[in-house]
């Protein structure tokens, strides 16, 4: 396996969590055959993608990061001008054979060139170096959050942060920073747009309006609650086969997990999304230089905060922001990228060279 | 130097490293329990309340209305029946631009503004998410439009709802009466669940009396529904109960008869089978259309019945209070007798008027020069005022009062109809109670001629008539003879019974020859009966004329002249039907009146 570079690990509990998913979808995709089938094969073109990108070696991915992400921002820049409108978002760029959302590329790209430039430099960084990591980080955040993609923005931001975390910026430079964005919350709430406002307020008092801009965080909440500690069985979540539930195969297919499988399968389901992220912790701690070892981490935490703002946002905790729960979630782009990610730290962790024996 | 150094510095950025992984950990533990702790609340705490709310969004109720009782005659005669009828209906809450929605229906249906008005009334009744009727009664070219535009407007669907209609709706307006659209205050007494669907109500006659029987109970069938109302699974049915059906006493052909023979006068009739209390007649004339009110009456036409000086929409038979006039005379003659206060053959002498003793006021005859002398007999039959005066001085209004009390007057007759009058049987008590002033004797002898106080309704001195016709076997008058095949037994009441039996045949025997002898009140219709009848006229006066002054009756405005009464049996020696007819404003009871019972007769008796 080492030669194939898989690590074994990580490909069973991904497996395990992608399968997983298939079974959901088949109960809230209403036992549309296509549906799943058009899952199936985006699943297995992603798992070969993760492992043709595990056969690449990080250095020689090093190597190309300042280009892939220079690639990315001149990508976001002519979805400006020239992509897609769908959903009120600029996303998409149409590049004639298929469909692609420059953002997805950023996710990688943002947290390989943070890791790429900080490990070219002293540890713990320097403040301006920190102040220049901080610029490639606001550059793509600031672009998909203008499309607007509110949850993809959050992500690339966190994937970024986590690198600067890792690297071993000042608590007190953290804890500075973090005040002082609490202090211009009210200036960003000016920047948003009015759905995202909407969203905001209507994530804080979904009541509010029922049967408008609620009723996705309402009808999500009954389906969760109405599951109960066992749920109502697989293929038996009233909410979702009903259709009650919105969305109920991509953002908010949690919730149709939660009313089948209750909080027993919850803790069961969240637990694998633990165990991959501490796999990927794992790898991270074993990675042999600075750049593998802050993308790897990097790559783990964000897809812990991927899971967490799906969850967060289907229990009511956290605005609607539009993120799909990974590996889970009907959509082909996200899932790509997500196991491009795996990819790499599977790279990271079955190209290091054996120096202790 | 520079490897050890790297080497120290790779050492210090490894244990950075971890430490900063470990925090990362920590921090992803902190979130992990925190999305475990909100789902445990979500769905242990508040598990009760999401799945109410889940089994609410899954399972619709919806109502499947019963279907309302038809309405037979005694002869199996549909009087009222149920058919289909198409309506345009909306429900507001499913449309975006509801006046615009309007303007669209108008440009392919015509729709009054009438229509609009009321619906927008309607709309703001109902409850949320109904259906609210926009037109009522479409034709079948006007459905098939609709339908083909049916996909350009949503939340418009054309229902098939049942309608009342009446077979005889002028006929039976009072009696059958109509039903109407429930209205607020009796959105508060009806039973919410079995009302759901019901649109309809009764309002008066049968059907309002009848509402229970009539409505039947209401079904349900539990469907689990998507979001969009789709049905995908039918979980429980429970078949609605239709109303009963009722078979009433009434025979239409009889009916029918006694309101044409009312002509153009105002009036009411009963008609009562004095072997069972079955009621065969009931008119109040004028009667109305009662389908406009089935189907929903509109402002101008509801108004013109209200405000018509006829007052097509007062039940005359049921609430009309008219004094008895003479027709009360029989019920006298007999308490007379059985109070031993006169005998058969006594005389006494009629000057054309009486005078109390010691008094200067003059209570006159009908006839001027008066009668002479005059036993019971001869009194009845030609109505002597002056007998009765006597009588009524010497029986007192106690005794008058207890006597004619056992006959009805004065009280319910308890027919299965809701809102029935007493009408007044006077008394010292009643006058003490009402009006807190003595009883003087000049009002017994007013009360002698069933003048005065003395009110009563047409249902009640045809129940009287029919006691007296039955010698004191007295029924509860009653509408209805089945209720779908399970008969309604008749109803005895105390019988009214004599010390003397012949008295009885004393004073039907006098009512025989009202009819029947030369001088009596209602000779004329005796003319080639098949059947023997008895019958006594009576004259109510509307208003009272000053002493001294001669009534002429063709001087009086039509609205005051006197009401024409009779009651009369038939055959006398085997009474089948009892009847009593008011003319209001028709002058004399034997002209007027007494044709109009001859001719119930004639149709009845076979």
């Amino acid at each position: 396996m080492q030669r194939l570079h898989i690590d074994v690990t990580l490909l069973v509990l991904l497996i395990a969590l992608s399968s997983m998913g298939l079974f959901i979808l088949m109960s809230s995709g209403q036992d549309d055959v296509s549906l799943l089938q058009r899952q199936i094969t985006r699943l297995g073109v992603a798992f070969f993608a993760m492992l043709l990108i595990a056969q690449i070696p990080p250095h020689i991915l090093k190597i190309f990061t300042p280009w892939l992400f220079l690639a990315g921002i001149v990508l976001l820049l002519s979805v400006l001008f020239v992509g897609d409108i769908g959903k009120g978002a600029q996303r998409w760029l149409d590049l004639g054979v298929f469909r692609f959302q420059p953002s997805e590329l950023l996710k990688l790209a943002t947290p390989m060139m943070i890791a790429w430039y900080i490990a070219e430099r002293r540890l713990p960084p320097k403040l301006k170096h920190i102040v220049l990591a901080t610029i490639f980080i606001v550059i793509p955040t600031a672009l998909i959050a203008k499309q607007p993609d509110l949850g993809t923005a959050i992500l690339i931001a966190s994937s970024g942060l986590a690198v600067l975390f890792l690297a071993g910026i000042s608590w007190r430079l953290i804890l500075g920073v973090a005040a002082s964005i609490g202090a211009l919350a009210p200036v960003l709430w000016n920047y948003m747009k009015d759905y995202q406002q909407q969203r905001v307020l209507t994530f804080l008092n979904p009541e509010d309006d029922p049967l408008g801009a609620g009723y996705h965080i309402i009808q999500s909440k009954i389906a969760i609650g109405s599951g109960g500690i066992n749920g109502k069985g697989w293929m038996n979540g009233s909410q979702a086969r009903l259709e009650f539930l919105p969305e109920s195969s991509t953002d908010f297919i949690f919730a149709v997990f939660s009313e089948e499988f209750g909080l027993i399968g919850c803790i069961g389901l969240l637990s694998i999304y633990l165990f991959i992220f501490i796999r990927s912790i794992y790898i991270a701690t074993q990675a042999q230089d600075t750049f593998s070892r802050l993308l790897a981490g990097s790559l783990a935490f964000t897809f812990f905060i991927y899971l967490f703002v799906n969850v967060g946002m289907v229990t009511g905790i956290l605005p609607v922001v539009g993120v799909p729960l990974p590996l889970v979630s009907y959509g082909g782009t996200s899932m790509v990228t997500i196991l491009l990610g795996f990819g790499i730290l599977m790279s990271i962790h079955t190209h290091r060279k054996l120096l202790s024996t | 130097m520079k490897t050890s150094f790297d080497l120290k510095n790779t050492h210090q950025e490894n244990r950075l490293f971890f430490g900063r992984c470990f925090a990362l950990i920590i921090f992803v533990l902190v979130l992990f329990f925190f999305l475990i702790a909100r789902l445990a609340y979500l769905q242990i705490e508040t598990h009760e309340k999401y799945a109410d709310l889940a089994q609410n969004n899954r399972v619709k109720l919806s109502v499947i209305n019963p279907v309302r009782g038809l309405i037979f005659d005694t002869h199996g005669q549909v009087l009222a029946e149920n058919y289909p009828s198409f309506s345009l209906e909306l429900i507001p809450e499913q449309i975006e631009d509801l006046d615009k929605t309007i303007q669209q229906l108008r440009a392919i249906l015509p729709v009054s503004d009438d229509e609009i008005q009321v619906f927008h009334k309607r709309r703001r009744l109902q409850k949320r998410f109904s259906s609210t009727p926009l037109r009522n009664r479409l034709n079948e070219t006007e459905v098939a439009i609709f339908s083909a535009k049916r996909h350009l407007f949503a939340g418009v669907d054309i229902q098939a709802r049942p309608l009342r209609r009446y077979t005889f709706p002028e006929l039976t307006s009072h009696v059958v009466g109509y039903v109407g659209a429930i209205n607020q205050k009796e959105l508060k007494i009806i039973d919410p669940v079995n009302y759901r669907g019901t649109r309809h109500i009764g309002k008066t006659g049968i059907e309002r009396s009848y509402e229970q029987q009539l409505h039947g109970n209401v079904g349900y069938q539990q469907t689990e529904n998507t979001s969009h109302g789709r049905t995908v699974n039918v979980i429980s049915y429970a078949p609605p109960i239709s109303g009963s059906n009722l078979t009433l006493n009434i025979d239409i052909n009889l009916q029918r008869v006694a309101y044409d023979a009312l002509g153009a006068y105002t009036g009411a009739i009963a008609a009562i089978d004095t072997k069972t209390g079955a009621v065969r007649a009931l008119i109040s004339k004028p009667g109305f259309n009662s389908n406009l009110f089935a189907r929903g009456i509109n402002q101008t036409s509801y108004d013109a019945l209200r405000k018509s000086p006829k007052r097509p929409l007062f039940n005359r038979f049921l609430r009309g209070q008219y004094p008895p006039g003479s027709t009360l005379k029989p019920f006298l003659g007999l308490a007379g007798l059985e109070k031993t206060v006169i005998s058969p053959h006594q005389q006494t002498f009629c000057p054309g008027y009486y005078q109390l003793p010691k008094q200067e006021h003059k209570y006159r005859d009908w006839k001027k020069g008066g009668h002479g002398s005059t036993t019971l007999h001869k009194a009845i039959v030609q109505s002597c005022d002056v007998y009765f005066y006597t009588l009524a001085h010497e029986l007192k209004i106690d005794r008058m009062h207890q006597f004619l009390n056992l006959f009805g007057f004065g009280q319910k007759t308890g027919v299965d109809l809701l809102g029935e009058r007493s009408g007044l049987l006077p008394s010292r008590e009643w006058k003490k109670r009402s009006r807190n002033t003595a009883w003087y004797p000049g009002e017994t002898l007013i009360a002698g001629i069933g003048q005065g106080f003395n009110l009563t309704t047409p249902l009640q001195l045809a129940q009287a008539t029919a006691v007296l016709a039955n010698k004191g076997t007295a029924y509860t008058p009653s509408l209805v003879a089945k209720i779908n095949s399970v008969l309604v037994n008749p109803k005895q009441n105390t019988p009214v019974s004599l010390n003397t039996e012949k008295n009885w045949d004393i004073i039907i025997d006098a009512m025989y020859d009202v009819v029947n002898s030369p001088r009596g009140t209602a000779r004329k219709i005796s003319e080639d009966a098949a059947f023997k009848m008895a019958g006594k006229t009576g004259t109510a006066q509307v208003f009272s004329i000053k002493q001294d002054e001669k009534y002429d009756e063709n001087t009086v405005v039509e609205h005051l002249k006197d009401h024409a009464l009779f009651i009369a049996f038939a055959p006398v020696d085997k009474p089948q039907l009892a009847i009593a007819v008011i003319v209001e404003n028709g002058g004399h009871g034997g002209s007027v009146a007494a044709p109009i019972a001859r001719a119930m007769f004639d149709q009845y008796i076979k």
